[in-house]
Parts: C-alpha cells; structure tokens; sequence
C-alpha cells in the first residue's frame, strides 16, 4: 500500500518528457565538443585513407574505445536496464548474448580482415575472387545491414528525444541526422573514432557512476541489492522467466547475436583504422573487457531500477521498460542526473548513427563506384568526392527512413539486422579467408542466399506476421531465422564452390603470406 | 629445410587450429548456459547465497568466460604467434 502511494507520488514526480535545461546544456556541450574534434579532423581529411580509415594511425587502446562505442547502442543501455528492472534475471540473456560475439570476432576475422583488406569486408572476401560479382553482393548485404540498423536508430532516437526533452519527433530526427552528417562529411573517419571514443567514455562513466551510487546503498553488495528485488516483487525476478519459452527461438537469437557481431559493417570497417594486425588483436581485447563490463553495470541498473523507482512506475512512463535508467538516475541524482543521462543517451545515438553511415558510404563509394563501376580506375580526389557524395545519400536516407517509419514497431529491426549480418556477411567472410577451395560463385550464391533467406523468413516469421501484422498466426515459426540461415549459407557456399571454378585464380601463395604478414610483408 | 610457403601455410594451419578450439569452447559456454535456461529452469534457480541464484551467478561467468578466453588467445598470440610471424617476414 505504501509502497504503491510512493511509486503514484514518483510517477507525477518525474520531470522527464518535460525541456530539461541541465539536458540541453549537456546536450549542446557535446555538440560543441564533437564539432570541434570534427573541425580539428576535417583538416587532417584529405585522402580516402584518412577518411575511410583515419589514417590507419588510431592506436588499439583507441580502437578498443571506439568499437565499444560503435557497439554499445542506447537500445542496449536503455532496453537492457529496461528489461532488467521489469523481468529480472530474463535481461542477463540480452546482455551475455550481446558479448559473446566478441571472442568471435577476435579469434575468426579481426587479424585476417587488417591483414587482406583496405576499407570494406569486401575488400576481404573479393582478395581472391572476381571483384565485380562480389563487391555487388557484399555491397548488397552492407546496406541492408546499414539500413535496417540505422531505421532502428532513427525511430529510436525520435521517439526518446521527444520522451526525454519534450522535442517533437521529426524536429529531433533531423536535428540528429545533421549533426551525424556533419561529423562524418567534414571529419570522416578520424572525426567518428572520436565522436566514439567520448561518447563511449561517457556511457561507461555515466553507468559506472549510476551503479555505484546504486550499491552504496546495499553496501556495495550486489547480493544484497538482488535479495532486496527478490523481497518485494518475489523470487521469479532472480530466476529465468517467461523470455526463454521456446528453446528454439532462444537457440536461434543467440546464433544471431553471436555470428551477428562478426558479420556488421560498421564493425568490420575500425579494424582498418589501427596501424596493423596486432594492433587490431588487442583492441578488440579491450572492447570485450569493457563491453563486458559495461552490460554488467546495466544489469545492476536494472535492479537498482526494479528495487527504487518500481517496475510499475517504469512501465507508467514507457510501457517498453525504457526509461529506467533515466528515471533511476532521477531518482538518485534529481534533475541534473536525469539531464545527464538523457544527454548521454543521446550522444550515444548518434555517435552510432555516424558509424552506421561512414560503413554504408564506404559500400556505396569504395565498392560499388570505384570497384565495380570505374574498374578501380578512379584517381583519389574522385574517390573522396564519391564518398562524401555517398555520405549525403545515406544521411538524407537515415532521415527520411525515420520520418517513414515513425511509430512503427521497429525493435526487431535490430535483430534483423544482426541475422542479415550473420547470415549474408558472416558466412562468405569466413569461407573466403579460412578456405582455400571458395570460389566466387560460391561466395556470391552464399551471401545472396543468406540475405534473402534472412529477409523472406522474417517476414513469414511471428515478429512480422503476429506481432507488426496483426495476424493470429505465422507459417514460419521462429522469431529470429539464424538457426536455419547461417547453417543455409554456409552450405550453399560449400556446395556452389565445390561445383564450379574460376578461371583466373589469384596467386594464392601472395594471398596467404598476406593474411598472416600484412600487406607491406607480403609485397616484399 | 621447408620452403618459405610451407612454413607460412603451417602457422596458418596452427593459427586456424586454435581459433577454432577457442571459438569452440565459447560456443559451448553459452549455449550449455541457454540450454541449462531452456531446459532446466529449477537447477538455475538454487540458491547458493541469499540473493544470489545459480543463474546469475553462471550468466556473469559468461562474461568472466569470453574476458578469460580473449585473455588466452592475446597471450598466446603476443609470446609465441607473433614470433613465428616476425620470422616469416625476415626470411
């Protein structure tokens, strides 16, 4: 009883939703930080090396920040906490799901992809192969992934910009649609790895300092704060619930978020940025360290959430679960907590958005005009020119994709994402640089099959047909395809490369001094 | 003694061989953690502290899992892969 008049007092208590001076002022102190490190970066811009790539002079500390920032979304710091703090234990999937591609990435395709490639993941898989036939099929898998991605960033960033500062949907759509143009058009790679490498500091600062602030008051005892959840809202919040019903359709998610890693472009694309193979190793050693952390501190969140402002309160505010952290840090810090998170969260939107956009750019620039179109006869100020050009599409596309798909049921886009980038990219990467029998064909049919089986099985699947579609029941019946179309591909890709052979085969004894050497010791 | 390319396809076949082990354990780590979830709920709900389930206590193992296994395999590259490869490049 007392317990709901104080979550009733929380609810009308809340300042969120509402313009946050301390927000905005955060808000535009990083706008104004971020435009400097691009005013700094633009004159540093001058090659497609330095714009692709930064030079290729980012260090692995650096990179490790970076990738962290590219991979810790708002949707993994507010969905995580969110769900934590309204299921419980059920979060933990998410966040060890989330981090295992890592070791993934680190031991298959990190050192391999510095080693053989220049900008794309394409660049990795077209070394040995006919460049025309795969650049267009991996371009092709590039901007689904890109663009499903950044859909879910769009709608996602309107939606809580409007929750968080009371600014219209569109209004705040565009607002984050130029500045991300701005940080990638003038600063190009160097200016995104630091866009990256604050925002990551801020998300791991701002969740470090939430949570301590949360275990000071259980002693510092994570135990404590979960035996405090298990009091009042029962022993099912520290037990697996209702999120794993189906082993299938979990078996399935985790193929996804675990090979999904592995196979995104915007991923892929920093590991061009540091100076050589070793140097890409230990960045992704840090990402996990600090990836891995980070959704620790998510998960105490989570609970400090559940146990202070009450599932019922979150819920009130965002039916989602997505305001926790935001109201968690109300709650603990008042309003110039709340506008720091909410300015953090923002930050962390668009610093993904960049990163999204400079990856789809270099698909559209590096693989299909340069590679496919002039036969890689362009000479270096056409190349940037293409790029920047390619940039302006896809912020403009980001934009008007956001405004399209306003209050639509985005959140499977993510996880759509993450099995097109399982299914179409992953596959024909590993095959392309672990076997040396692949041919182009074979390439080619597994990431056009993977796409494709990906797209057609989604839309069959209960996420598209129950739960966006209204229908009562869908053919297919998992809710993320992986478990059949990463297998599916990879066997295509077997099967096709068995059966055919291509005509002029690159000199494989070049390639595979290369992949382990690098390119200056291969050439030697 | 083996040809320059002999000896770069065999710390290619080495590399491979422990990639793979390593990815394997991982795989193996968290899908046993997913499966013990779909399959034996009861087992992950024992208490071993109060507040403190069998779920919990493996889900954040997880995580320590993929640091340890990230840890072996830079520690393994740094003191004998990058040897190997330092060699190759000055034969």
């Amino acid at each position: 009883m007392i317990l709901a008049l104080m979550q009733a007092a929380a609810t009308t208590a809340t300042r969120l939703g509402e313009p946050n001076r301390i927000a905005m002022g955060f808000f535009f102190a990083f706008i104004a930080v971020t435009l400097g490190i691009t005013w700094w970066a633009a004159r540093r811009t001058r090659t497609t090396e330095e714009f692709y790539a930064a030079g290729r002079t980012v260090s692995a500390g650096q990179n490790g920040f970076a990738l962290a920032g590219d991979y810790m979304s708002a949707a993994s710091f507010l969905g995580i906490a969110g769900l934590v703090s309204t299921t419980g234990f059920d979060g933990l999937i998410y966040s060890t799901g989330w981090l295992v591609g890592w070791p993934v990435v680190l031991f298959l395709i990190a050192e391999p992809l510095r080693n053989l490639g220049r900008y794309t993941f394409a660049d990795v898989v077209a070394a040995r192969l006919r460049q025309t036939p795969v650049r267009i099929a991996a371009a092709l898998g590039t901007l689904a992934t890109v663009l499903l991605y950044l859909i879910a960033q769009m709608v996602g960033a309107g939606g809580l910009i409007r929750l968080m500062f009371g600014i219209p949907y569109e209004q705040a759509v565009i607002v984050v649609g130029i500045a991300m143009l701005a940080y990638v058009l003038f600063g190009g790679m160097i200016a995104t790895t630091w866009v990256q490498i604050v925002k990551a500091g801020l998300l791991l600062g701002g969740a470090l300092l939430l949570a301590l602030m949360v275990l000071w008051r259980f002693d510092m005892n994570p135990a404590a704060l979960f035996a405090a959840a298990a009091e009042r809202y029962g022993d099912a919040v520290l037990v697996p619930g209702r999120l794993v019903s189906n082993p299938l359709d979990a078996f399935s998610l985790g193929m996804a978020l675990m090979f999904g890693t592995a196979g995104l472009p915007h991923i892929l694309m920093r590991f061009y940025t540091v100076p050589d193979a070793r140097a890409a190793r230990r960045s992704v050693f840090y990402a996990t360290g600090l990836i891995g952390f980070f959704y620790l501190m998510t998960f105490v969140l989570g609970f400090g959430a559940m146990v202070l402002v009450g599932p019922d309160t979150i819920r009130g505010v965002d039916p989602g679960g997505n305001m926790a952290a935001p109201l968690l840090a109300e709650m603990l810090g008042g309003t110039p907590l709340l506008g720091f998170i909410a300015a953090v969260a923002f930050a962390t939107i668009l610093a993904v958005v960049a990163g999204l956009t400079l990856s789809g750019a270099a698909a559209l620039s590096h693989d299909l005009w340069v590679n496919v179109v002039r036969h890689a006869h362009a000479d270096a100020k056409e190349q940037l020119r293409v790029a920047r050009a390619a940039t302006v599409l896809l912020g403009i596309a980001a934009i008007l994709l956001g405004i399209t798909f306003k209050g639509q049921n985005v959140a499977f886009m993510v996880s759509l994402a993450f099995a097109i980038a399982a299914s179409g990219n992953f596959p024909a990467l590993v095959l392309s640089i672990f076997w040396r029998r692949c041919t182009t064909a074979g390439a080619v049919a597994s990431m056009v099959v993977g796409t494709a089986a990906t797209l057609a099985l989604i839309w069959s699947s209960p996420t598209i047909q129950v739960e966006v579609l209204g229908r009562t029941e869908a053919w297919f019946p998992l809710k993320n395809p992986a478990l059949i179309t990463i297998p599916l591909s990879f066997a295509v890709g077997i099967v096709v490369s068995l059966l055919t052979l291509d005509a002029a085969r690159a000199d494989t004894a070049i390639l595979d001094r290369q992949m382990l050497l690098g390119r200056r010791a291969a050439s030697e | 003694m083996e040809s320059s390319h002999d000896a770069v396809r065999a710390l290619a076949r080495t590399r491979w061989r422990i990639a793979i082990l390593l990815t394997a354990i991982m795989i193996a780590v968290y899908f046993g953690f997913i499966a013990l979830i779909a399959f034996d709920k009861p087992l992950l709900a024992t208490r071993i502290a109060p507040g403190l389930t069998l779920g919990i206590l493996l889900g954040v193992c997880v995580i320590v899992v993929s640091w340890l296994l990230t840890w072996v395999y830079v520690w393994w590259a740094n003191a004998h892969y990058d040897a190997r490869v330092e060699a190759l490049r000055q034969r």
